[in-house]
């Protein structure tokens, strides 16, 4: 898998120093949870996001530890203090090896 | 055909046996995630929020959020699904709130839980039952 993954991710463009924002994220993907089963009764190999990690010039905001139980296209919010400006580095692993990232910057208001 | 007596009880208990069977299964692996999790110690009931839904229609995207102030990592658990694992969320010292918002999916009605790690090194414990009308694993 790894056709057609896109990595989408909302984050405000100004902030306050020391201001906590929200940040939404979302990656297309199909997260095959390895339960389901094709019309020959074979089971479908799981192939899921099995990491997301969010950082703030170097400095980690979340690292999120993903099973098969999150759904398709994975969708997470949560909130992060901005410092400084800078940039915000967003990436997700894939079972298959693939490493997918995003990067948003963030100005001072 | 009669039953006997006998028939009848034997019935009853191998039933009643295949009902239970699967959950125990299940319930077991839950208990070792949260074994594995917190090394054995207590939970406490506050400290904790787990906000679901009451009832979802669609068992394939439930959205859930956990908050729970001061903790370092978090971990969701969905005690109804073959595989009982959901999410864990570490938090870095950038983290704006020890909150967060997600999808998961969920095989039929059964509580989530979710399990907090706080800096002291304690941790809590919160669950929800969520009613599910259509099951999301497929199959």
């Amino acid at each position: 898998m790894a056709s057609g993954v896109k990595p989408r991710v909302k984050v405000p463009k100004k902030a306050t120093p020391g201001e906590a924002i929200t940040i939404k994220t979302l990656i297309s993907h199909q997260m095959e949870s390895g339960q389901r089963k094709d019309k020959e009764g074979n089971i479908i190999p799981r192939s899921i996001i099995n990491r997301f990690t969010c950082e703030f010039n170097g400095q980690l905001v979340t690292d999120i530890t993903i099973e098969p139980a999150v759904s398709t296209n994975p969708y997470f919010q949560f909130e992060a203090i901005v410092p400084e400006a800078g940039d915000f580095k967003f990436t997700w692993y894939d079972d298959d090896g693939s490493v997918y990232d995003a990067t948003k910057s963030i100005a001072m208001a | 055909m009669e039953f006997s007596r006998r028939e009848t009880l034997g019935l009853a208990l191998g039933a009643a046996v295949m009902t239970v069977l699967p959950l125990r299964v299940s319930a077991s692996i839950v208990d070792d995630r949260i074994a594995e999790f917190t090394g054995g110690a207590d939970m406490a009931d506050t400290g904790i929020e787990l906000t679901a839904p009451e009832i979802a229609e669609n068992g394939n995207t439930v959205p859930i959020s956990v908050d729970a102030p001061g903790a370092t990592a978090i971990m969701v658990l969905a005690t109804g699904n073959p595989t009982p694992g959901v999410a864990t969320f570490n938090f870095g010292p950038l983290a704006g709130s020890q909150s967060a918002s997600t999808r998961i999916r969920l095989a039929g009605t059964q509580d989530v839980v979710a399990i907090a790690k706080l800096a002291d090194g304690s941790f809590a414990k919160a669950s929800a039952a969520v009613k599910v009308t259509i099951g999301g694993c497929g199959g």
